[in-house]
């Protein structure tokens, strides 16, 4: 094969079959270099930019619901590689494709609402958000470790300028700084651990990981040990991580959401988690689906010692929200503690995966549920939490506090914000019947299950009933200042009622909870279905 | 109508009313407290149709209701009733449309407290007709939601604490059932089906079972989730304070029916689900049981807040009901059971207990807010002499009273008599102190009603705005002392529906527990 065929070979790979399906992220693009235009071409006087914006976020979405579907029909195990391997797209892509589309149309549709970046720095703005999200993307359906760095860092670097958006105010300009410098730190161990892994094994094509692993083992004189390997691996995980903002990797986290806007922080605080988390997921399938022969023992470690991180986490992030007086704060150490959650599912995925052959008849079932119940967890996370943000939002458009003490008796004037908030919150507790509930208990029951493989799963899974006891107290304390204090006479009255738009779309964020919590077959078995994909 | 569906209309019709409200003017209090309590009462009337429809001679689960809810995870919407939880259904729906004819004298966000009150209501129906643990589990936990904001909001002085602390002892409560449901669910071929998994763990189901450590831990779980509930003597601190700071119709659900839950609880999951595990800890129980009374009793007689008082009456009669379900003797070297007839009295007398103490304490509580909602105050050192100026409401009292110490002829008798004598032939000393208890009951009760009722006049605060009970008040004390004379004479109308239940399951515990003896002994020898 000569260099003209490669050449056409790739060409005919990268259009006939590659383009056609990034068309979400394709879109995106689009949409940002309107925005750009838009401004440029001084258009941004007749069509606002955040309606530009919404337009793209809609067609993406559009896009993206129609390859998923498609896929879903077709029924068959697509898993196609893009771009000579460096992505792959399979219904794991197109479920996270749909998922960010849809948490982008309702964050545009909330900062239009709350009015958040005016129409000088609308395109900024909505820039920096689709790019993030265009990296998110790249994380979800990343099949290659450079694609991994490229992915991770493209959601952080517009995250880095949309933390300090508001310009002049110091704690956001501190905040921005705060996660520019620990970004760094953790995109540094990272690629040290990238570059160690590809040297290596010699590709970086996560899908050949798990041979090539293999190889290096199974012959007798191995010229690398299982912990290196696992030294490694645990490299890569770190910058993971720090995105996911899992105790020790979390300092950033409460500065940043305080900082930031609660539009920006809700926008961070669950997209950028489930891309990081779908990138997880793939990196730690890669190396130990299939037969790991004589690594099987270290990655059960990995697998344990994920489950701790996450125990340690959650309960962090509980105890450390007890003193906060900031709602974003609070809920930023809430998000801490979530990820402890989640991260608790992808724990027993891998020891599921990695359970001695003698001791688990069907891991791939029982890793396939674990993982739907994580995605499920996703699924609700996204709207509870931004449900959480966007009444935070709002109340602070009409009282410019976010102080927990200024919620106070808040239910006399805007009940219908409160009861969301209640939802929302009885739903980040885990009180059925909120979809919180449901992913809990899912995960839970995966967490049990992977106690028969390893005790110490029974202690993560005790850690977690424990901490569920533990958020009780700070969620209730926010609930209790707004329903059970009195307002005082000179507190501002906030004018988010039935009929008004915000109140709208805050029901609109909030009935999903309740619709998960009660009818959950549906999005089961649509996660169950996606889950598969990932253990053929 | 259609037996079936009798049950989810009873648990969905509450929820159904409080949607409804939502679509009700908000200075309409009025029409918001009669159409709240029309509904109470239409779901009243419907599970008195399900107490017709109950036919006590047939075995097993009745009305039963199935329908998938998840079938991933092989959770179903199942519901059915049987003689133990039947009696129960009857006195949620009833007692809570007492409670609501008692709200009259809440004033404030009427319109919120009626949807919490319909939603508690749903939550409360929906644990006893449960037959899928999930659900139950659900259910239960539905209950804390409105429960907290109806104490933090609507309560007295200290709301706030004694919400949270009701919350998070529930709460707590709740996280060890979860542990234990999913015991059960994975060493069961994945199933949260009740009475499957009772078969399962009777050794019924070939390929499945319990064995015995899983029983025991499960059990211990299970038992200190619902002793929390019950509550038992080292879990009781939240109940004082929470029927203390909830308003009077609140602290007659707490008392008349939330307390029921840990006893349902125990006597329908954790006893037919681990038989080795409850025969094991029997002993604990009963010494439980017995110890509850004694300390109720004594901080009763200590008390100066009448309420208080009340509170604690309600540790001290549920140790009765304890006692009641311990007291399972077994041939320590077959594990067959002896005189298992006791044990069926003491079942009896455990569940009848409870029914007549949610009749007599929601009854005693109701007249403690009666008064309050007139002087304000509830310090028992500062009343005397009602009686004279409330004839009516004195009388009512007095029987109310009367029934919870235990007099014969009243219900408190039926179930107390029954508890003593079926422990005398499992320990002498438990049944002598479960018997002195009736003492103490009587001490602080009667030096309650001298203080309160009798003496020559009031002279506490608030003298002038004593009135007498106007009608409302009189319907509901009357109803509860009528029902409370009822069962006092003729107990057999809730005995016929309970005991054949009740045989049923101490068959099946007994034959349950000689299996897994067994089969662990079979196992050993191999």
């Amino acid at each position: 094969m000569n260099f003209e065929q490669i050449l056409n070979l790739f060409i005919q790979d990268t259009t006939q079959t590659s383009v056609g399906l990034i068309r979400p992220e394709l879109i995106l693009c689009g949409t940002i270099l309107s925005l750009l235009l838009v401004r440029l071409f001084s258009i941004d006087r007749w069509i606002t930019p955040s309606w530009v914006a919404l337009v793209g976020a809609f067609v993406a979405f559009g896009f993206a619901a129609t390859d998923f579907l498609a896929l879903k029909e077709s029924g068959g195990e697509v898993v196609q590689e893009l771009f000579t391997g460096l992505l792959v797209f399979d219904r794991f892509t197109a479920f996270f494709r749909i998922f960010l589309m849809l948490f982008l149309v309702l964050v545009v549709t909330l900062t239009i609402l709350s009015g958040l970046p005016d129409n000088e720095d609308g395109p900024d703005f909505y820039t920096l958000m689709f790019g993030a999200t265009i990296g998110m993307m790249v994380m979800a359906s990343s099949n290659h470790l450079l694609i991994l760095f490229l992915g991770v860092e493209m959601t952080s670097v517009p995250s880095y300028v949309m933390v300090g958006f508001l310009k002049g105010r110091r704690v956001s300009s501190e905040a921005a700084f705060k996660y520019v410098v620990y970004g760094a730190g953790a995109a540094g161990v990272m690629l040290y651990g990238i570059s160690l892994l590809c040297g290596l094994l010699g590709t970086g094509n996560m899908s050949l990981m798990a041979e090539r692993l293999e190889l290096l083992t199974s012959s007798g004189d191995s010229i690398v040990s299982g912990t290196a390997i696992a030294v490694m691996i645990l490299m890569v995980m770190v910058g993971l991580a720090f995105k996911l903002s899992i105790f020790p990797f979390h300092f950033w986290c409460p500065d940043a959401f305080e900082g930031a806007t609660a539009e920006v922080a809700g926008f961070l605080s669950v997209a950028s988690k489930a891309g990081a988390f779908a990138l997880l997921v793939r990196f730690a399938l890669a190396f130990s689906s299939g037969d790991a022969g004589a690594l099987q023992p270290t990655f059960l470690y990995i697998g344990l010692g994920v489950g701790v991180i996450a125990a340690l986490s959650a309960t962090y992030g509980n105890l450390a929200a007890y003193s906060q007086t900031n709602v974003k704060r609070l809920l930023a150490y809430s998000t801490i503690a979530h990820a402890g959650y989640m991260l608790m599912g992808v724990s027993a995925v891998i020891v599921l995966m990695n359970a001695p052959a003698d001791q688990m008849s069907e891991a791939a079932a029982n890793a396939t549920r674990a993982l739907e119940g994580l995605l499920y967890y996703l699924a609700v996370y996204m709207f509870m939490n931004l449900g959480a943000f966007a009444v935070v939002a709002f109340i602070r458009n009409s009282i410019f506090s976010e102080e927990i003490d200024d919620y106070a008796g808040l239910v006399s004037v805007t009940p219908i914000l409160c009861v969301c908030m209640l939802i929302c919150m009885f739903s980040l507790i885990g009180m059925p019947p909120f979809g919180g509930f449901v992913g809990k208990f899912m995960i839970f029951a995966s967490l049990f299950e992977a106690g028969s493989v390893h005790w110490v799963m029974w202690l993560v899974l005790v850690a977690g009933g424990v901490n569920t006891v533990f958020s009780l107290f700070y969620y209730l304390r926010v609930l209790k200042v707004m329903f059970l204090d009195p307002r005082p006479a000179d507190a501002p009255d906030v004018d988010v009622r039935w009929g008004s738009l915000p109140g709208f779309y805050t029901i609109l964020v909030t009935v999903p909870v309740v619709i998960l919590g009660v009818f959950v077959q549906g999005l089961s078995s649509t996660a169950q279905n996606v889950a598969s994909v990932l253990f053929p | 109508m259609n037996s079936e569906y009798i049950l989810p209309i009873i648990v969905a019709l509450p929820v159904v009313g409080a949607i409804l409200l939502n679509f009700i003017n908000k200075a309409q209090e009025e029409a918001m407290r009669v159409f709240a309590v029309a509904i109470s009462a239409i779901t009243f009337f419907l599970t008195l149709q399900a107490w017709f429809n109950f036919d006590a001679d047939a075995t097993g689960m009745q009305m039963v209701f199935n329908a998938a809810w998840i079938p991933n995870w092989n959770i179903n919407l199942t519901m059915g009733v049987d003689g133990i939880s039947l009696p129960l259904v009857m006195l949620t729906s009833g007692i809570s449309m007492l409670a609501l004819m008692a709200s009259w004298s809440i004033k404030k966000a009427v319109k919120g407290y009626l949807i919490l009150f319909l939603l508690l209501e749903a939550g409360m129906l929906g644990v006893f007709v449960s037959l899928d643990f999930f659900l139950f589990y659900v259910f239960w936990e539905v209950m804390l939601l409105p429960m907290y904001f109806l104490i933090g909001i609507w309560g007295g002085a200290r709301k706030e604490y004694a919400a949270i602390k009701f919350f998070l002892y529930t709460l707590v409560g709740s996280v060890l059932m979860l542990i234990a449901m999913l015991m059960f669910y994975f060493n069961s071929g994945r199933s949260f089906d009740l009475l499957y998994l009772a078969r399962v763990g009777q050794g019924l189901e070939q390929g499945y079972g319990f064995d015995q450590t899983t029983q025991l831990i499960a059990f211990v779980l299970l038992f200190i989730g619902f002793a929390i509930k019950l509550p038992a003597f080292p879990f009781h601190t939240w109940l004082p304070d929470a029927h203390v700071e909830a308003p009077t119709p609140i602290s007659m659900i707490l008392a008349g029916v939330l307390l029921k839950m840990g006893g349902y609880g125990i006597i329908r999951i954790a006893f037919p689900l681990c038989p080795y595990g409850a025969q094991t800890a029997a002993w604990a129980l009963v010494a439980i049981g017995a110890w509850s009374i004694i300390y109720g009793a004594f901080a009763a007689l200590a008390q100066t807040d009448f309420k208080r008082m009340v509170a604690y009456s309600s540790v001290s009669h549920m140790g009765y009901v304890l006692i009641g379900l311990g007291v399972w003797s077994i041939n320590d070297t077959t594990g067959a059971g002896v005189n298992l007839q006791y044990w069926q009295m003491g079942l009896n007398g455990a569940m009848f207990q409870m029914i007549a103490h949610g009749i007599s304490s929601a009854g005693m509580f109701f007249m403690v807010g009666v008064i309050y909602d007139r002087v304000h105050h509830r310090d028992l050192n500062k009343f005397g002499g009602l009686m004279g100026k409330m004839p009516l409401y004195g009388g009512l009292s007095i029987g109310l009273f009367f029934a919870g110490l235990g007099l014969p002829g009243l219900c408190g008798f039926i179930g107390e008599v029954f508890v003593v004598l079926s422990s005398w032939q499992y320990s002498k000393f438990l049944a002598i102190v479960a018997a002195s208890g009736v003492i103490l009951t009587a001490g602080y009760i009667l030096w309650a009603i001298q203080r309160v009722y009798l003496g020559a006049e009031y002279k506490g605060p608030h003298a002038d705005e004593i009135t007498p009970i106007n009608g409302r008040e009189t319907a509901i004390a009357t109803i509860l002392l009528a029902l409370a004379i009822w069962f006092g004479i003729y107990p057999a109308v809730l005995l016929d529906v309970m005991d054949g239940s009740i045989a049923e399951l101490v068959q099946a515990m007994d034959e349950g527990y000689q299996r897994v003896v067994d089969v662990t002994a079979v196992s050993l020898k191999q």
